[in-house]
């Protein structure tokens, strides 16, 4: 937008200068040139390509990163897999360890044993033994006053200590002759089964009434297929046991991520096509204000190509530096929306990038042609006397 | 580029002219940032309404799928449950009254009930039937009786309830049995044990019935039968007998209030409290509703299904932002390009006296203008946007707040203003002789 004279510089200096620099680079100056002088507009231009590629990078890591966001979520509803021994049995020894092997970093496996034992005045009750540290992780939904931690510690169901009135009281339970006293540590409440439970550690659950784990119960990590393939691990680990998905919870699931995934498709592709517009209406805008240095360039007699070829030099120059800042600002964008929303940064996914290159490019091409082939059918001296 | 003012004109008849004549002589740079205003707009529009509704899809959806309350008798025995069997013998303990569910529809919160089956699981001897005579050992086997689809009246309001409701998770290989028929659906395990297919009959308690279907799971209804609820209280000898209620309704997520015991909470408290839809008013309206019932909520779906929501809804939330941003940064590119390439004309004006002020109010009322005429037409295409996306998603309308449009209209208003404004004090500054000269 200026038109000050350019700097002075000596003829000497313009001459050393040039001579430093072989004649090839001609079009590269040209390039830098037009950047420089015209700083504002080329600023602008950059400015919408920036911000459009990186409103593309963050939509794009958001979108492939949702799954595995949302599905860390839905892991926090407890177990997708049941492992349950056949017709009330009990699993066979160590499957507790085959199956946390089969499980292997991929999610947790906590074992589960019941039986119905006697209050003191002669009322039955359900006694569950599981392994606190794991449930605990599992079931995050279970409302807890205090975990137990000594041995002989019961977690008592709300509705479970509303029949034995065990206020503080130790508990005097019996299971085939076999004598316990617990203390109740602390109160449960879930609104389902568990409610109506006694929860003892799985140690000593065992030492009294000698009954072995009959259900573990798997929350597995990962897509469909990496479920199924636990699944398989597991059918293979604990044989004998009968292995089932916990419908309820992988349908649900699978229905929310479908959705989710579709809504923010949906709100991806909106968001890159007012951003690839924006683009598009910036830069014609600049192409087109630059009419004059076409015009003289054509009338110094530049060939069709020639001008082509220095315009599209000059988008793709654009579009390729506008990616690149842009792809690194839409990271940071992403990072900050994954650890606003999810309290985990979204990943940088490097996939991304050529994605974002080719589209940047392509359309600042695009944009940099459309007013060229305008231009083309006009007489440079129509341009030159600013008709 | 203007025809000489009529000499009856006052200043404000020659600004209205002056717009009128810049929108019908520059048809395609008026309609070029036009265009970026009303998609812009539209954009915004459909975001915002998806975002806003996004939410509550998506917690329909799960509804359906799960029942988040559970109603049962208030002075009940223990249950004796181990892996979804309960060993309570099924005629002990106290019941519901089935002639009490239909006001669970009559509550405070009705609208946010989604449905609701109740359940009664009777202990029944089941064998195979084929030709009317009874073949093998009839076996033990848990009988629940519930509603599938079951057409209820509360008041003047007819509603539909049951398992096909709030157990989305069930399918049925054959058909769903009436409400009113002694039909039944046979757990897929049971099925394959006993080998039979929807359509034969089955034996139980002596007397026949058909099974419409074959029930699958993938949980202990699997090794049940499960009839219409008159079939197990005709069996149990105990009409209207219901053991628990499984209510599915939309909630809110739980926050301090909602956490808080009623009972010590300030009149206006509790009407704040009673009047949100926080699961825990709801089963507290339950209880009302349904004489000597407990309700609860389901911690497993409530609160995990409540952490999931809320992170879909500030994901939604976030992505609008970018939303509004990008299309806020479209609408400015395309005004400060609009304005950019009048630089001649501001000279003109410039040079005919117009001072700095004048020149800038005519560019802001083109943008108003324009803002206004884009605002209103992309407020359109955005609603008729996010319907689409609500139908093809979510099969279902996103309704449009009307409140959304006065605020759409202020901010597609101010994204012009503002993304002129700098465009504008650039053209307003631009020494007339250059802008004339044709130096750029």
């Amino acid at each position: 937008m200026s038109s000050l004279p350019r700097e002075f510089e000596t003829t000497q200096a313009v001459l050393n200068r040039r001579a430093g620099s072989p004649h090839q680079s001609m079009l590269l100056r040209m390039l830098v040139r037009a950047a420089v002088l015209r700083r504002g507009r080329a600023a602008s231009a950059l400015l919408a390509m920036v911000v459009a590629a990186a409103v593309t990078t963050a939509m794009m890591n958001l979108y492939v990163d949702v799954q595995a966001k949302l599905r860390t979520e839905f892991r926090k509803y407890g177990a997708n897999i049941v492992v349950v021994a056949k017709d009330g049995a009990s699993l066979p020894a160590e499957s507790l360890q085959k199956a946390q092997a089969a499980v292997s970093g991929r999610g947790m496996a906590v074992p589960f044993a019941y039986v119905v034992a006697r209050t003191s005045d002669g009322q039955s009750v359900v006694v569950a033994g599981t392994d606190f540290e794991l449930v605990r992780n599992l079931n995050r939904w279970w409302s807890v006053t205090s975990w137990p931690s000594a041995t002989e510690e019961a977690l008592v169901g709300t509705r479970a200590a509303a029949a034995v009135n065990a206020q503080g009281k130790p508990l005097e339970m019996s299971f085939q002759g076999r004598m316990i006293s617990l203390r109740p540590a602390g109160m449960l409440q879930t609104g389902g089964a568990e409610d109506s439970r006694i929860y003892l550690s799985l140690g000593d659950f065992i030492a009294w009434t000698g009954v072995q784990p009959s259900t573990i119960e798997v929350a597995a990590s990962g897509p469909p297929e990496e479920v199924s393939a636990t699944m398989r691990r597991l059918a293979q680990a604990v044989p004998g046991a009968e292995v089932r998905p916990v419908r309820q919870i992988m349908e649900s699931e699978a229905r929310v991520l479908g959705k989710t995934r579709a809504t923010l498709l949906a709100a991806a592709v909106l968001i890159i096509l007012t951003a690839a517009l924006c683009v598009l209406a910036t830069l014609i805008g600049w192409v087109f204000d630059r009419r004059r240095d076409f015009a003289i360039m054509k009338a110094l007699g530049a060939s069709e190509r020639l001008l082509n070829a220095f315009f599209a030099a000059e988008a793709a120059a654009l579009g390729v530096v506008g990616a690149l800042l842009g792809y690194v600002v839409g990271i940071g964008v992403a990072a900050w929306i994954g650890r606003a929303n999810f309290h985990s940064p979204v990943e940088p996914r490097l996939s991304v990038l050529p994605f974002v290159l080719v589209g940047s490019v392509a359309v600042a091409l695009l944009s940099a042609l459309l007013p060229i082939g305008l231009l083309r059918r006009v007489q440079p001296a129509m341009i030159l006397r600013g008709e | 580029m203007w025809r000489p003012a009529p000499a009856t004109s006052n200043p404000n008849s020659m600004f209205v002219r002056l717009v009128y004549e810049s929108f019908r002589r520059q048809k395609r740079r008026k309609l070029l940032a036009g265009v970026a205003v009303t998609l812009g707009v539209a954009v915004a529009t459909a975001m915002i309404a998806v975002a806003t509704d996004v939410g509550d899809k998506i917690n329909r959806e799960l509804r359906t799928y799960r029942a988040n309350l559970v109603v049962s008798p208030q002075e009940d025995t223990l249950d004796l449950e181990i892996g979804g069997v309960n060993l309570k013998p099924p005629s002990d303990g106290a019941f519901l009254n089935e002639a009490d569910l239909p006001k669970i529809k009559g509550t405070f919160w009705q609208h946010n009930i989604v449905g609701f089956s109740p359940m009664l699981p009777v202990t029944v001897g089941v064998r195979g039937a084929a030709n009317g005579v009874s073949t093998g050992e009839a076996k033990p086997v848990i009988l629940l009786g519930t509603y599938f689809s079951k057409p209820l009246r509360f008041g003047k309001d007819d509603f539909v309830t049951g398992v096909r409701a709030t157990h989305g998770w069930w399918r049925v290989d054959g058909q769903w049995p009436a409400d009113n028929s002694q039909d039944v659906l046979l757990g897929e395990r049971l099925a394959s044990r006993m080998g039979r297919k929807p359509g034969d009959r089955i034996d139980i308690q002596g007397t026949p019935h058909r099974v419409a279907g074959i029930l699958s799971t993938g949980d202990v209804e699997d090794e049940e039968v499960v009839a219409p609820l008159g079939l197990a209280q005709q069996i149990l000898g105990k009409p209207g007998a219901v053991r628990r209620v499984y209510v599915s309704a939309l909630t809110k997520p739980e926050d301090a209030l909602a956490r808080r015991d009623p009972k010590t909470m300030n009149p206006e408290m509790y009407d704040r409290w009673y009047c949100s839809p926080y699961v825990q008013s709801i089963s507290y309206q339950l209880q009302e509703a349904i004489p000597h019932s407990h309700a609860e909520q389901i911690r497993q779906v409530e609160q995990t299904e409540g952490t999931v929501l809320s992170r879909i809804k500030g994901l939604m939330l976030l992505v609008t932002l970018a939303a509004l941003f990008a299309s806020a940064l479209a609408v400015s590119a395309a005004m400060a390009t609009a304005i950019f390439e009048r630089r001649g004309e501001v000279g003109l004006m410039k040079a005919l006296g117009a001072g700095n002020v004048s020149v800038a109010a005519l560019f802001f009322a083109e943008a108003t203008l324009l803002a206004i005429i884009g605002g209103v037409v992309g407020f359109g295409a955005g609603a008729l946007l996010a319907r689409q996306i609500g139908r093809s998603i979510f099969d279902s309308q996103i309704t449009i707040q009307p409140v959304l449009f006065p605020v759409i209209l202020a901010i597609a208003v101010f994204v012009t203003f503002a993304g002129s404004a700098a465009a504008i004090r650039r053209a307003v500054r631009f020494d007339p002789v250059f802008a004339l000269r044709g130096e750029g």
